[in-house]
Parts: structure tokens; C-alpha cells; sequence
């Protein structure tokens, strides 16, 4: 896949992603308080000789957070992708033998051109851009993430739905034989989420196709997956391969597992817990204190008009 | 070395450190930064599978003593009861510590708001009198029959720390039912040995025959 992207950034903007970590720092001074300074000089060795993988992060987007990024390492090693396996380490412990490639997305439902579109077809018409968000994760953390992809309403646009879509909804691709978790049944498979129309045009919408500048890795959820950075992550669905236009609020699988936890909506909320634990404040991957959670994770600026109006405790 | 002496002076010092593996490889993993990006949530999960397993552990003690019918595994019992305690009591701090750090003005309302967390808080809470009561000279002043009442309060515990995990995973209850299958199975099994004397003792009844006096004892 060809990767475009803007070239508008000085060498002096190039930051090597060693100084982003900022875990090890709190888990050198943990050493440290424990008296283990011997320890805590080691893991200070590691940090220095960690692999300097060079991100540029082009200049700062409206949409743009300014807060530190999480480690490539972090966001590729603390997955969770349900299809892979339960625990954070699974997808990309054993997403190596999917192949994101070739890969084709087919189009349906209320939408006047539908057919199933190579991916390479499909986001040719689209520049490539950064787009630097926080992750907020049901289960209360957090990470902030370099994503790089073209806003789905661009996409939508070119696709041009009628007056009858009021959703979108997309589905996960279904391969047991390479998705280990999908040979049992702890969700419904294949994955399946969806938008409000327009949700889905919203500009912070972003159908991502790499991070930190790269292709996105499998447990990632190549090659294609939906980045919606004011709900919870798991409504960011991965491996896409269909989009339909419907004109009924499509289903959802969390909402199927359980729907008394998981709605719809799913917006990013401290004011609705979650049935069974608190959803006030986070925990930033790499930060020691946890954090207060946003509304909206942040983006109200942007989002809170679309649901002026609704009563967000019944549409959770 | 008679048996008694080598289980005393060599078995049981082994089982003691070995017990200690999993905090030590915890810890070692954590300052060689060998965790998850979540270390936090590692030390959490880690203390809380290893109260579940040394619970478990506990518990088999004395079905493989009955039948194995080598005695001195009873020796250990206590030591496996106290490491099961040891693991939920970091399992709580963690909770406390890396959770809610110690803001009380939190944590009280959450412990009975949070149906997984007030099940978890019940189960460590009940082995706190099981670890007071644990010294010889206290098992000696209470006398058997009302100390091995008290113990039973282990089953409680087990059954409300299966509960725990139960509560608390999002979607795959593999894991949690599994315990719970291996918890039910040494419940079960003292349960049988209880109700198996009575049984036969009521099957002599029937056959009009003078009625059987022994008893299961239902050891911890």
C-alpha cells in the first residue's frame, strides 16, 4: 500500500520516539523508592538503548492532541482485539499468520454505488493525514495514539448514500482459520458495529490505515479499521470488510453480549458508569496517578452538539 | 532423618520459598519492564490468580491426604492457607494502592456500590480470622472441633472468590469457570464424604438393621 502523506515538517520536528516513554521513568523511580538503585540504573541503561524508531508528527491538526504519545511498543503490544484472544497480549502475540492483504470492502445497503471495492481502490482518492487522538477504553484506560487515515465522511461522501441511510454499519471479516478467538464463541462473530449517519460524518471520524506514519500492524486491526476518538475503543471496529448503509440503528456486538453495560452509543461518559465499575477517572498507559476522564474523552468541542437534547444515562 | 524430620526441615522450607515464586518473578518482571504496558493491572491480576490458586491448593490438601493416605501432607496446610491470605492481602492493596490510592472517601462507597469488588472484600475479610487463628497455641486453646468449624469458613471464601472473577471479566468466562468447576469438585468431594456415612447408615435403617452411629467429619 502507498502511503501519502504531508511533507510540510522541518527535520527539527523529528522526535525520536524514545522520548515519548515516560513509563520506564516512573518504573525507575519505583526502583528507586524500593532501594533497588542498582535495578533502577539497569532499566535506565534499557531505556537509552531502546530501538529509536523516528515518528514526524506533522504539524498539530485542530483535531490534534498535544499530549505525549504512547509508546509504538504500547499501542502494538496492549491490544485488545477479541478475535485474537482474550488477553492484552494475545492479538499480537498471535495475529502473524492473518493477511491483511489482498484485501477488498464491500459497500450495500441505501447507497448509490455499491459493489465491493478493492482497498487499494477504495482510499486511493484519499491524502493520508495524522491524526493524533486519545483512546479511552471501557475498562478505564487510556492511551494516546498517531493515527494515520482519511476522515470516513470522505469516503462516505464518494460513496454517496441516499436519503434513506440514517446509519452505517460495518462488519469485521470472519477467518477462524487465522483469528484463533473467532473459533469460540464469547462474542457473537463476525464483529459488527455502526454510526449514526451523522456520527459518522463527523470530521474527527477517521478510518485509520497505519500509526506512528506505518501501515497498521494485524493486532491493530489492519488493514482497515474505524477510529471514532469521543466513544469507547471497542466501538472502533478492525478489519473491516463490509459498510452498509442502513435505515434502522444496525446492531452491535458488545451491545448483543450485554446490553444492560454496552449501548449504542457508547460515548465516553464519567457521569454513567459502567454497571460494574466506575468510569470517572482513567488510567493514562505509562502514568502512575490515574486521571480524570472527559466528557466526550475530551472532544465535547467538536461532538456534544450531536446529542443536544439526549438523555445520555438511557442512550449509554 | 525420619520422615517427620525431613518434611519439617527440608520439604517444608522448600514449599515456603516456592511459595514466594510468583511474587518474586512478579516483581523481577516488573523492574526488567518485562509487564504489559498496564504493569499496574498486571500486579493486580497476578495477586488475585494467585489468592484463587493457593485457595485452591489449600483445599486440596486434605482430599490428597485422605487419599493418599501420607499424613504429613496435612503439615503444609496451614502455610498454603497463610500464602492464600499473603496473595489477597496484596491483591487488596493493589486495589487500594494503584486503584483508588488510598482515597477512603472513594473506596468506601465502592466496596458496596461494586457487586465483584463487595464479593472480593467479603472472601479476604473471612480469611482474616483463619489467619489469627492459624498459631498452634490458639488451635490447641479452641480445640479441634470448633477450629475446624471455623475453617470451614474457607469454603465460603472460595466459593465468594470464584464469584469475584465471575463478576468482573468482560466476556470470556472460561477462566472463572474453570476455578469454579475445580472448586465445586473439592466441595463436592467433602460434601461426599459427610453425607456418604449417613446414607449407608440410612440404606441399614431400612434394611431394619441397628442403625449406624459413625459420622463423615468434615475437615477444612
Amino acid at each position: 500500500m502507498l502511503i501519502k502523506r504531508a511533507d510540510d515538517l522541518k527535520p527539527s520536528e523529528i522526535t525520536p520516539e524514545s522520548l515519548y516513554y515516560n513509563r520506564r521513568e516512573w518504573i525507575r523511580m519505583a526502583s528507586a523508592a524500593l532501594g533497588g538503585m542498582a535495578f533502577g540504573s539497569l532499566v535506565w541503561q534499557d531505556t537509552i538503548s531502546a530501538p529509536c524508531q523516528e515518528y514526524k508528527p506533522k504539524a498539530k491538526g485542530p483535531y490534534d492532541t498535544d499530549e505525549k504519545l504512547n509508546s509504538y511498543k504500547d499501542i502494538t503490544t496492549y491490544n485488545n482485539y477479541y478475535e485474537f484472544g482474550t488477553d492484552k497480549s494475545d492479538p499480537a502475540e498471535n495475529s502473524g499468520p492473518f493477511k491483511p492483504k489482498p484485501w477488498t470492502v464491500a459497500v450495500e445497503g441505501h447507497v448509490k454505488k455499491p459493489a465491493t471495492y478493492n482497498l487499494e481502490d477504495l482510499i486511493k482518492p484519499f491524502k493520508l493525514e495524522d491524526r493524533i487522538y486519545r483512546m479511552r477504553c471501557v475498562e478505564a484506560w487510556s492511551m494516546v495514539i498517531p493515527w494515520l487515515g482519511f476522515p470516513l465522511g470522505d469516503l462516505i461522501k464518494r460513496l454517496e448514500p441516499t436519503s434513506k441511510a440514517k446509519y452505517v454499519a460495518f462488519e469485521t471479516v470472519f477467518r477462524p482459520e487465522q483469528m484463533v478467538g473467532q473459533r469460540r464463541p464469547y462474542l457473537r462473530w463476525p464483529y459488527v458495529e455502526g454510526l449514526r449517519m451523522d456520527e459518522a460524518m463527523s470530521p474527527l471520524t477517521l478510518m485509520a490505515t497505519g500509526l506512528y506514519g506505518k501501515e497498521l500492524p494485524n493486532q491493530n486491526g489492519a488493514p482497515l479499521r474505524l477510529v471514532v476518538p469521543w466513544k469507547y475503543g471497542y466501538k472502533g471496529i478492525k478489519s473491516i470488510v463490509k459498510i452498509k448503509f442502513v435505515d434502522n440503528e444496525p446492531p452491535t456486538t458488545w451491545n448483543i453480549a450485554a446490553p444492560d453495560e454496552y449501548g449504542f452509543y457508547s460515548n465516553v461518559n464519567p457521569e454513567v458508569d459502567h454497571p460494574r465499575w466506575s468510569q470517572k477517572t482513567e488510567r493514562r498507559i505509562g502514568e502512575f496517578r490515574k486521571r480524570p476522564t472527559l466528557m466526550f474523552n475530551g472532544y465535547a468541542e467538536h461532538v456534544a452538539g450531536m446529542y443536544a437534547g439526549m438523555d445520555m444515562k438511557k442512550n449509554y | 532423618m525420619t520422615q517427620t524430620v525431613f518434611v519439617r526441615k527440608i520439604l517444608k522450607p522448600v514449599v515456603f520459598l516456592l511459595c514466594l515464586l510468583p511474587i518474586s518473578l512478579l516483581a523481577y518482571d516488573f523492574f526488567t519492564d518485562n509487564l504489559s504496558a498496564n504493569p499496574l493491572d498486571d500486579i493486580t491480576d497476578t495477586t488475585g490468580t494467585w489468592t484463587l490458586r493457593f485457595i485452591v491448593i489449600t483445599l486440596c490438601v486434605t482430599p490428597v491426604r485422605r487419599l493418599t493416605k501420607w499424613a504429613p501432607a496435612g503439615k503444609f496446610r496451614r502455610l498454603l492457607g497463610l500464602y492464600a491470605f499473603f496473595y489477597g492481602s496484596l491483591h487488596f492493596m493493589t486495589y487500594l494502592y494503584f486503584d483508588k490510592f488510598f482515597e477512603w472517601e472513594e473506596i468506601l462507597p465502592d466496596i458496596p456500590k461494586r457487586p465483584f469488588i463487595t464479593v472480593g472484600f467479603a472472601s479476604l475479610v473471612l480469611m482474616i480470622p483463619l489467619a489469627l487463628t492459624s498459631t498452634d497455641r490458639i488451635t490447641k486453646w479452641m480445640g479441634g472441633k470448633k477450629w475446624n468449624a471455623l475453617h470451614r469458613l474457607i469454603y465460603v471464601t472460595a466459593i465468594g472468590g470464584v464469584i469475584h472473577y465471575l463478576w468482573l471479566v468482560k466476556a470470556d468466562t472460561s477462566r472463572p469457570l474453570t476455578y469454579g468447576a475445580i472448586v465445586a469438585v473439592l466441595l463436592g468431594y467433602r460434601l461426599w464424604v459427610y453425607l456418604a456415612p449417613k446414607i449407608a447408615s440410612l440404606r441399614m435403617k431400612q434394611k431394619s438393621v441397628s442403625p449406624q452411629t459413625e459420622r463423615g467429619q468434615l475437615a477444612p
